[in-house]
């Protein structure tokens, strides 16, 4: 059951980022969050721990949120992937960025681009999510700074402005 | 350790025939890998051996949900996120419902499969005692054919199943009968979301005349495999829900239960847990109105 197999030969692999067309030449293990950030240097993305417990790594896969962590580059082949860099248009900060600001939603920081991600992944699908639907969708972020409250805070803020993407 | 990508030879070869034809070809050579909730972390960790990995990850044969007049069929491929938001299965299954809902975060629970926590085989897994108390049966699919088995039977051992090295599940079967039953399931972990479970609890019952008509008991974390409680069953069934009971039910199912010490827990606490656990099913479901009822905790 332990066979080592030969050397991996790299795959040509395509899909979008941010709606930005992207091709790259990969090894099919390696994992989309190293591709991300060491590829194209979109480094909002954090890694934390590295095993799918603390959210740091979220993105968005064709609308579903994961962690870039856990995902051969492989398994991005011909999808759409989503960002903390795409989500404002230019100038103009997404309703989540916004009440984050407001409400004091980031403190280190290296929680927020997956909680924003997170947050608007519950608002696509609940446009005013109650409080424990906001702490459920928010379940696999960590937020090592513990600040939980102001982030629910903010999530119902963005929610209450109606303006989500 | 990190492990090192260009050791891992990975293909996506996009059909289960395809797929199952190169699993017979070389048996034991190629490494399903589905979500990668698990084996992407292993892999992190460095402790995935280089391996030639085969992608059934979104593969449309594995990936749907089919409702019969008698049955629910769910693809092995299907996420708990597809799992938890199917109506049948919400109306029907909670106990599958509620355990999807407490599998990992939601990131992890749109990647993990439910045919993966099968495979991976931990005895923790939230979800393997409700397809125990429902009954599931397997569908195992490979170029000799489908074979079709009791899901209680698929772990031999710690981390051991059935599976031949050729397989793959396909379908996991639940039979649609048990809409009338009163159902329970308790985690006890650090917290629900992202926690291993200390000891879990899947349980569906129904009372008639006073007694316990019938019951299905199973219990995550307190042994090698995910562990229906036959023995426990057998002495509540047809009995009245009392004092006595549930002290010989605890006492049965504390004897019943192989539980180690971990990380996460003791095998005392565990023990006790689990007693515990049992007797507060009994007793909600003996204080239930006749008529249908659900409790989800």
């Amino acid at each position: 059951m332990n066979d080592s197999c030969e050397r991996a030969a790299k795959a040509e692999i395509s899909f979008t980022v941010n709606g930005e067309a992207k091709s790259i030449r990969a090894y099919p293990m390696e994992r989309l969050l190293d591709v991300l950030r060491l590829e194209f240097g979109l480094t909002g993305a954090k890694e934390g721990c590295g095993e799918g417990e603390c959210g740091s790594c979220s993105i968005l896969m064709d609308g579903a949120l994961v962690n870039s962590c856990l995902v051969p580059v492989l398994h991005a082949a011909g999808t759409s992937i989503a960002t903390i860099e795409g989500l404002a248009v230019e100038d103009q900060l997404h309703a989540l960025q916004e009440a984050f600001l407001q409400c004091g939603g980031a403190q280190c920081g290296i929680c927020t681009p997956g909680m924003i991600l997170a947050a608007s992944h519950l608002l696509q699908t609940k446009a005013e999510p109650t409080t424990e639907e906001i702490r459920e969708g928010l379940s696999g972020n960590l937020c090592r700074c513990t600040g939980y409250s102001q982030i629910l805070e903010a999530v119902m803020e963005a929610s209450r402005r109606r303006a989500v993407a | 350790m990190r492990s090192n990508p260009s050791d891992y030879e990975m293909i996506a070869p996009g059909s289960l025939h395809a797929i199952v034809s190169l699993l017979a070809k070389e048996p034991g050579k190629w490494l399903p890998l589905a979500g990668g909730t698990d084996l992407m972390v292993q892999y992190a960790a460095g402790k995935l051996p280089p391996r030639k990995l085969i992608s059934i990850w979104n593969l449309p044969e594995l990936r749907r949900i089919e409702v019969t007049p008698n049955e629910l069929q769910i693809g092995a491929g299907c996420t708990y996120t597809d799992v938890r938001s199917h109506e049948v299965v919400a109306r029907e299954f909670p106990l599958l419902a509620g355990a999807a809902r407490w599998t990992g975060g939601i990131a992890n629970q749109n990647r993990g499969t439910i045919g993966g926590n099968i495979v991976n085989a931990s005895p923790a897994a939230d979800s393997l005692p409700a397809l125990l108390a429902y009954e599931a049966e397997l569908v195992l699919v490979s170029v000799r054919g489908e074979r079709k088995l009791p899901y209680v039977s698929f772990h031999t051992g710690y981390k051991q199943t059935l599976l031949a090295p050729d397989e793959l599940i396909q379908t996991v079967c639940l039979q649609r009968r048990y809409s009338r039953y009163f159902s329970h399931a308790r985690k006890v972990g650090a917290r629900n979301a992202q926690a291993i479970s200390k000891v879990c609890i899947a349980g569906l019952g129904r009372m008639a005349n006073g007694v316990v008509e019938d019951i299905r008991v199973a219990l995550g974390s307190v042994a090698p495999v995910p562990l229906r409680l036959t023995k426990t069953e057998q002495v509540v069934k047809g009995q009245t829900v009392d004092a006595a009971l549930m002290t010989l039910a605890k006492k049965t199912t504390m004897a019943e239960i192989r539980p180690i010490d971990d990380i996460r827990s003791t095998a005392r606490y565990r023990s006790e847990v689990a007693g515990n656990l049992v007797v507060e099913f009994l007793n909600r479901l003996n204080s239930q109105p006749a008529e249908r009822a659900l409790d989800y905790g």
